[in-house]
Order: C-alpha cells, then sequence, then structure tokens
C-alpha cells in the first residue's frame, strides 16, 4: 500500500474522494439469493417461454405499470413522472422474443421507464429477445440488434448496483432450457454481470440436468476439474464449486502446492501438482481422477483457470514473455480438451460434460502492455467457439467468461491510481470479486445450462472502455 | 484370515530446509502438520479417517509428548484417526513405517500414515544440572528466603542453557568422532566419500529437475526445493573443504557429512486388496524389516553399520542376496557410513552394491537429514522408483541410527 493507497483509507480521504465523485460504490447482493422485492413480467406480443420459465423456477411475477401517458402524475414542480411502483421491484424481466418491429420496441419503454428509478438496490433488468439469425425479415434484424443498444444503455443508466442483461433466445428454445440463465440472472451469483448479451438455445439431444438434478447443489456426485486453484479466482472457483455439491480436483503448479493443498483440504477435494503446459497434462489430470475417484469416474467439468501475464509494451517484449504467455493461457488448454474428451481415457471427461476457458476483457478490448496476453484471451474466445462448433453430436458445451478488473493478487500488482481507475470505470463503479467470476462459470457448467453453448460471458460490471 | 500385506500408496514431505533458516520459525508440530496435509491433499482425504497415524521425531520437547495426535488434529484428517508418536533416533521414520505396515497385515488395520519430523532449528535447549538442582530445591522450600538461598549456589555457569546432547552417552563422542573411528578402522579415502557426496547431489539435483519430486513434495513457507541441495557442486569443490571429523588428515568433511536439517515426511499404506478396490496406486508391498545393534561401546564395532548386521539377517530369512536388489537406498549420514557399511558387507561374503543401484535420486548428503525424516523420504522415493521399474522389482532400505543401531527393510513393486 503507498501512501495516496493508506490515504484513501481514513475517513478524511473517503470524504475528499466523495467531493470528487468517487463515492463509496453500491454493496452488490451475491450468492443464491434471489430479489427481495417483487418480480415484474412483462410479455410483450409473441411472447412467453419467460412467463413458462419463471413458473418451472417456482416464482410468481406481479404485472408492469406503464409509462402511459394517462397514467403520469406531475411531481411538486409540475413535472409529469411515470406511474410509481409502491413497493420497489427487484427484478424487472421483459420478454419481447415476440417483437419484430421498430414501432414495438415503444412495449420495452414502457415497461422499463417506471422501473429506471423504481428499482431496489441490487435489482435487475432482463430482456430476452430473438437473435437476428433466427428471423428474416430487413426490419426484425435490425430490430434484433436495436435491443442490443437499449440493454447497454440501460445497464449503465441504472444505480445502486442494478444491472441489465440481454438473452437472445434462440428459435425452439423450450423454457425448461432457459431456467438455469433465468435463475442466475435473478439471482446475486450474476452480481458483476452487466450490460451483457449472450445467446441460449436448445440443449443438445442427450443434454438434459437428470433426474436427481438439484437447482441448489447442482454438482452433487460431480468432479470438477480447477486449473491454477492455488489462489485468485481458481481458489473461489474451487469453493464455489465444492459449496455447489462437487468433488473439486484442484490443479496448480508443484511450486503452489502449499496454497494448492490448503484450498483442496478446505473444499475436501483433492490436489494435483502439475504445470498445465507439460505434453501429458491432460493424462495426467485423469490419471489423478482416476486414483482419487477410480477408473470408472468421469470429469463434469473442466475449468481453464490457470493464467499468467508477462505485461510490456510491444516496443519491448522479447520472445520469451511472448510464448510463454501464449503457452499457459492458450496453447496448453488446447492441446488438453481433446485428451480429456476421448471418451476411452478412464478419468477424463464424461459423454455429457462441460468445458469453461477463462478469456478476459483485455482480449476483447485490447489493453496497453498486453498483446501478448491480449492474444491468448481473445485466442481462448475463438477457442471456445470452435470447440463449441465441433462438438455438434455429444452433449458437451464449451463456453468461456471474460472477467473485467477483479479484486486478486494479480491485479493488486496494479499501481493503486492506475488500479483505481480499472475499478472505477464500469457501470457498478467497482472491482469485481473472485466469487462473481466463480459463480459465473459454475451457472455456465451447470447440468441445466445445456443450451448455453458457445458463449463468452463478460464479468466485468460493464466496462466503459471497450464494450 | 486371508493372507494381508501392506503396500507403499505414496508419500509427501515438505521441502528439507538447512536448520536454523527458513523453517527456523516453525515446530515439529507444524512442519508435521504441514506433511499430512498435503499428503490428504493429494489422495482427496480431507474429512476421512484414517486407520493409524504413527510419526516421531528425535528432538522432542516436553510439549510435544503427543506430537502426531495433535499433528492430527491440526490437520485436515478426520478427528477420529488415532496416533501414537514413536522413537528410535534417526530408525524413527522407517519404524513407524515398520509399525504401521505390521498392523496391516495383522488385520489390525487397512491404512494408515508412517512418518517422521526433525527439527535442529528448534531443538528443546535443556537446563545445567546446577541450575535444575536448585529449582527443585527452591520449589520445595517454604519461605522466600530458603527460596533465594536455593540459588545462593549456582555458578554463573550453571545458567547458561545447554544444548540437545549430540554426543553418544556411553562413549562421550559425538556421532561424527565415532564415525571417523570407523572411517580410520576401515581406510575409507577423502576421494571415495566425496565422490559420494557429489553422485547424492547430482542425482537428487536430476530427480528434481524430472519433476520426480512433483507428487512427493509439497512446497512449505515458501521453500520449494530441498535448500541443502548443491546441483552445480563439484569434485574440485568438495576437494577444497576442511575436515571437520578425524583431525587435521581426516577425510570427513562438511561436504560429505549430513548437515542438521529440518523438516517432515509422511508415507501413506494400505493394505494390498484394501487398495487396490479402491484404486488407489499400490506402489510397493513392504516385504520384511529388519533391526540390529552393534557392540559399539566396547570400541569393537562401529557406531553406524549396525546395517551390516541387519541386512544378512533380512537376507537369510527371504533368500536374496544383495544381487537381487535392483535399487539400494542405505543412509548417507555420512558418505562414510555407506562405505562402510558395503565394505562390511563385502568383508563378510555378501558381495557388493553396483553404484549404479545405489541411493539413484540422491540421499541425505544433498537432501539434508531431519533426522526422523529421513525414512519417510526415503520410503517414498523408493517405493516410487520402484514402481517405475515394474512389477517384481525389488529394493533394500538400510538407516543407521545413534545407539549403534540399525533398521533395515525390503520393499517390491507389485
Ligand atoms: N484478476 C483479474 O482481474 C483477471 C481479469 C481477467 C482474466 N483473469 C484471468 O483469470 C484467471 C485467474 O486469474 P487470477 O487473478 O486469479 O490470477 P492468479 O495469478 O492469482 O492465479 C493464477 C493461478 O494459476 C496458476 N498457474 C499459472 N501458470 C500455471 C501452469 N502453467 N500450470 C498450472 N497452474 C498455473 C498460478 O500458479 C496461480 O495460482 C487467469 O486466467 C487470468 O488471466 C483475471
Amino acid at each position: 500500500m503507498n501512501v495516496l493507497e493508506s490515504l484513501y483509507g481514513t475517513p478524511l480521504g473517503k470524504k475528499a474522494a466523495a467531493r470528487l465523485g468517487l463515492a463509496e460504490p453500491p454493496v452488490l447482493r451475491r450468492g443464491r439469493e434471489l430479489p427481495r422485492g417483487e418480480i415484474v413480467l412483462a410479455t410483450l406480443p409473441g411472447g412467453g417461454v419467460a412467463a413458462e420459465a419463471l413458473a418451472l423456477l417456482g416464482l410468481s411475477p406481479i404485472d408492469p405499470l406503464l409509462d402511459l401517458p394517462e397514467r403520469r402524475t406531475t411531481d411538486d414542480r409540475g413535472r409529469p413522472q411515470p406511474p410509481r411502483y409502491e413497493r420497489r421491484p427487484g427484478a424487472v424481466v421483459i420478454d419481447a422474443t415476440g417483437v419484430r418491429e421498430i414501432a414495438q420496441l415503444e412495449g420495452l419503454r414502457q415497461v422499463l421507464r417506471p422501473a429506471m428509478k423504481g428499482l431496489e438496490a441490487s435489482g435487475r433488468v432482463i430482456l430476452l429477445a430473438t437473435d437476428a439469425a433466427d428471423v428474416s425479415d430487413v426490419e426484425a434484424k435490425a430490430v434484433a440488434q436495436a435491443f442490443d443498444g437499449i440493454n447497454r444503455t440501460v445497464s449503465k443508466e441504472l444505480r445502486g448496483g442494478s444491472t441489465a442483461n440481454l438473452v437472445f433466445v434462440r428459435a425452439g428454445t423450450p423454457a425448461s432450457d432457459l431456467c438455469s440463465t433465468l435463475s442466475f440472472l435473478l439471482e446475486g451469483r450474476s452480481a458483476f454481470v452487466a450490460g451483457q448479451t449472450w445467446r441460449v438455445g436448445p440443449a443438445k439431444a442427450g443434454d438434459a440436468a437428470g433426474a436427481e438434478y438439484d437447482p441448489a447443489r447442482p454438482f452433487t456426485g460431480r468432479i470438477v476439474v480447477v486449473t491454477g486453484a492455488a489462489r485468485g479466482i481458481g481458489a473461489e472457483i474451487a469453493r464455489t464449486f465444492a459449496r455447489d455439491g462437487a468433488a473439486v480436483v484442484a490443479v496448480d503448479v508443484p511450486a503452489a502446492g502449499d496454497a494448492l493443498a490448503g484450498v483442496a483440504n478446505a473444499v475436501r477435494g483433492s490436489a494435483l501438482q502439475l504445470d498445465i503446459t507439460v505434453p501429458d497434462a491432460a493424462e495426467r489430470i485423469a490419471a489423478h481422477v482416476a486414483t482419487v475417484h477410480g477408473p470408472q469416474a468421469k470429469i463434469w467439468a473442466v475449468i481453464h483457470n490457470a493464467g499468467i501475464t508477462r505485461d510490456k509494451l510491444l516496443a519491448n517484449l522479447d520472445e520469451g514473455r511472448w510464448a510463454s504467455v501464449l503457452e499457459v493461457n492458450l496453447a496448453a488448454e488446447m492441446r488438453m480438451n481433446p485428451t480429456l474428451l476421448d471418451p476411452d481415457l478412464p478419468g477424463g471427461l464424461g459423454e455429457q460434460a462441460r468445458i469453461v476457458g477463462i478469456a478476459s476483457t483485455s482480449g476483447w478490448a485490447g489493453n496497453k502492455g498486453q498483446t501478448n496476453y491480449a492474444a491468448s484471451k481473445a485466442g481462448v474466445m475463438g477457442l471456445t467457439w470452435a470447440e463449441s462448433a465441433e462438438l455438434p453430436d455429444r452433449p458437451v458445451t464449451a463456453n468461456a467468461v471474460a472477467p473485467g478488473f477483479i479484486e486478486t493478487e494479480m491485479t493488486a500488482a496494479i499501481p493503486f491510481v492506475q488500479r483505481e481507475v480499472f475499478r472505477r470505470t464500469n457501470a457498478l463503479g467497482q472491482g469485481g470479486r473472485p466469487v462473481d467470476v466463480a459463480e459465473t462459470i459454475a451457472y455456465l457448467a451447470d447440468p441445466a445450462s445445456g443450451g448455453v453453448d458457445g458463449q463468452v460471458v463478460r464479468v466485468c460490471g460493464h466496462n466503459l472502455i471497450g464494450a | 484370515m486371508p493372507e494381508r500385506s501392506a503396500v507403499v500408496v505414496g508419500g509427501n514431505r515438505i521441502p528439507f530446509a538447512k536448520a536454523g533458516t527458513k523453517y527456523a520459525a516453525a515446530s515439529s508440530g507444524d512442519m508435521l502438520t504441514a506433511a499430512l496435509d498435503g499428503l490428504v491433499a493429494r489422495f482427496g482425504l480431507a474429512g476421512q479417517q484414517v486407520g493409524e497415524v504413527a510419526a516421531g521425531a528425535v528432538l522432542k520437547h516436553t510439549r510435544d509428548f503427543n506430537l502426531t495426535r495433535e499433528a492430527v488434529l491440526g490437520s485436515a484428517l478426520d478427528p477420529h484417526t488415532p496416533a501414537c508418536d514413536l522413537q528410535q533416533a534417526c530408525g524413527t521414520g522407517l519404524e513407524t513405517v515398520i509399525y504401521v505396515a505390521n498392523k496391516i497385515r495383522l488385520g489390525q488395520a487397512d491404512t494408515g500414515i508412517a512418518g517422521g519430523v526433525d527439527s535442529a532449528s528448534d531443538a528443546p535447549i535443556v537446563v545445567s544440572e546446577g541450575l535444575r538442582r536448585a529449582l527443585l530445591r527452591a520449589s520445595r522450600s517454604k519461605t522466600l528466603l530458603e527460596r533465594l538461598k536455593s540459588f545462593a549456589s549456582l555458578h554463573p555457569t550453571d545458567l547458561a542453557p545447554v544444548p540437545p546432547g549430540v554426543v553418544e552417552p556411553r562413549t562421550g563422542l559425538s556421532m561424527g568422532e565415532s564415525q571417523a573411528l570407523t572411517t580410520a578402522e576401515y581406510g575409507l579415502t577423502r576421494e571415495a566419500a566425496d565422490e559420494l557426496a557429489l553422485a547424492s547431489h547430482r542425482n537428487l539435483a536430476r530427480a528434481w529437475d524430472a519433476g520426480f519430486f512433483d507428487d512427493l513434495v509439497t512446497p512449505y513457507l515458501g521453500v520449494t526445493r530441498d535448500t541443502l541441495l548443491r546441483p552445480d557442486t563439484s569434485a574440485e569443490a568438495l576437494a577444497k573443504l576442511k575436515p571437520v571429523f578425524g583431525g587435521e588428515n581426516g577425510t570427513m568433511t562438511a561436504g560429505n557429512s549430513t548437515a542438521l536439517t529440518d523438516g517432515a515426511a509422511v508415507v501413506l499404506l494400505a493394505e494390498e486388496e484394501w487398495a487396490r478396490e479402491r484404486h488407489w496406486p499400490v506402489l510397493a508391498r513392504v516385504v520384511d524389516a529388519q533391526v540390529a545393534a552393534t557392540d559399539y561401546v566396547t570400541g569393537n564395532e562401529g557406531l553406524l553399520i549396525a546395517g551390516a548386521r541387519a541386512i544378512p539377517v533380512l537376507l537369510e530369512r527371504n533368500g536374496l542376496t544383495l544381487a537381487d536388489f535392483d535399487l539400494v537406498e542405505i543412509h548417507e549420514a555420512f558418505a562414510s557410513t555407506v562405505l562402510a557399511t558395503l565394505a562390511q558387507l563385502e568383508a563378510d561374503g555378501h558381495g557388493t552394491v553396483d553404484r549404479a543401484r545405489l541411493n539413484v535420486n540422491g540421499s541425505s548428503l544433498a537432501a539434508g537429514h531431519p533426522f526422523a525424516a529421513t525414512g519417510g523420504r526415503i520410503v517414498a522415493t523408493l517405493a516410487k522408483l520402484l514402481a517405475e521399474r515394474g512389477p517384481g522389482s525389488r529394493g533394500l532400505i538400510s538407516i543407521c541410527a545413534a545407539g549403534g543401531q540399525a533398521v533395515t527393510a525390503i520393499l517390491e513393486a507389485v
């Protein structure tokens, strides 16, 4: 901690910061917590899948207030005000999956206006729409894109830790395949996911959650491998999966074995000291799984979290720093997956399985001094898309998360002022926590998330730069 | 009851560190707990019960009267796991393996953990005999004056702490001094000793570089490798060292004698069928063991070469010769201990041991020698080496100990 940082921590420093507009950021609702207020559901013409999904989740939504001219009131200064909810709702779900015309977008405005200042803290706006790929005429395609602009802007205008996200629901998606996504977005698990868009489709044949599936502990009886689990985000991923019932195999380099054993023992999992860049890394992971859980055991999910940075401006970047980052962050993962997917490998991935990679917003937006890292992390996205396309017939999904600024030892190394800027420049005005990344990964790896495939979900609090 | 056999499933140790350095602030209990936790994590045993944990330390504080049980309670193991302390000087580690293996064979346990720990940094400091008597008198006195009088007879030197006894009580000679007698008696040369020390460093360094210890060692307090290891040492560098035992012309130097070391090592054992049913690795069976002692007090025999007495008994009972072993591990208390033991075995008609089979991944000269932890280090290393060589490969272990004893054992890959 430098002088500036310690000063900033004092009451006086906090006051000064508040004057400068650096107010204390809101405390976000986290964990498997639904909003406290009511869930509002607006089904626009042609919609319906959201109502079905909410019913499957056992939730009873209320009707929205609409900002129609005749419903407005005037405030004490004579200005027209939208109708106000009596009690602040916790979430507004807008099912716009049937919206195809520009004029119909007015329906979103009517629902959103009363909600913008009316939501409880850490409230949610969830937009459901139909993907441009699934509509034929020009207007519908344009409208599909319009949702994206609405979502990103609503996300920036919301206050108090509330978020807005957009889910494109593919044609033919049953409500049951939407449940895990809606539940994730409503609950505190999605705290740091804001302003994002991703797609949910029908799960592949054979990719059902199964009879013994318990949404509160979705990984009961399942083995989850987490690389880079000795500290930071990886350790939190291990804890989150263990909380949700998984038997965790924690992997990290031998030199981190001390901390790794601590993480593994704390979650009653097991530890494998392994550098993932060795050629037989996948075989060694599988052999460990077979040793600890028996040769019949299969891995449910592998979370490729291990990663390094070797930052230098490109003008100063040598081949060593270039290669090591690409090797750890991208090549190792790419090598491991085909081996782990081999159905004949004892201790490998199951017939039905989940693969989750960790990209980064640096891979999306670029970041000064990180050409090597950005290459590797953008590469992870490309890998995710390619792998998901390569497995059309097997109930395996490949997804990735792209964290923004997350408070870990890795980011604690960034100089204070720069770190403070990174923290503040997102819609939630704060850095994310490792658990926010972990929860998103767990959602992607959920047995009920078979309909979420080939997606990269940013966990960045809606970065204002490059997104 | 069907015949039961005990097998080595795996092992774990913390890197060994020169005494008074990286682990100076760690207690024996801390180190043993760390070694246990690494083992527990490797095999996913957190919250599970193990048949019994047996371990020990040579240098022990009185507060460590229940060292192993306390370490179990501090570890991630199920607190219902029973534990006991054993002590047999430097033979402790191997003796705990034998104890646990025997319980497993007798059906008194299906699994067990054996091991040991020693901290030469945190060795118990004893008060002088004069001070001890004064303290006793003071505690019996009834008045303040009497109490003060009890200390009147104290001499200033009585107040100096007494370091732990490193001499043999019956000869008054330190280990090094005792070994120097043996070295002279066998006419062992400086060159031969240095050569053995060099091989130890080279072999251990190669094993580390090859990742051999990735699943046998868990880093501790920021230490990721044995700190006494000198990968770059050379015959020339070793030749430059001054003798420390045996007088000016002695052959024993700091380079070919073990240094005081801190560390802990544990081994996971299980009944063979039990292990197979659970698909645990079956590295090697604990075939047999033998302890022997020499009559070193009279000076007729060396202090540290009881291995030459124990091994023939073991060979005879198992119908084996030295040539039947693929690998041999003789604890390097001093390079000359190994050489003298081999010389005595040869003199007694047991032939010799091919150097290519001796301490192939290094031993105590390079790794260091935290007394009671050495047995666990050797057993885990040898069991893994044998498993890599395949079923039927056989290994012999000999560890010399204070009091003129040696603990020996045979392992065989299955
Ligand atoms: N912290 C952030 O803000 C942030 C943002 C975007 C992406 N990420 C990504 O999230 C992941 C975790 O980041 P973190 O902040 O927790 O980092 P961290 O440095 O705290 O942890 C990374 C872990 O990976 C391990 N690791 C590195 N190389 C390895 C190898 N070859 N084999 C096995 N393990 C290896 C490290 O030992 C370490 O324990 C990384 O992929 C990182 O790029 C982090």
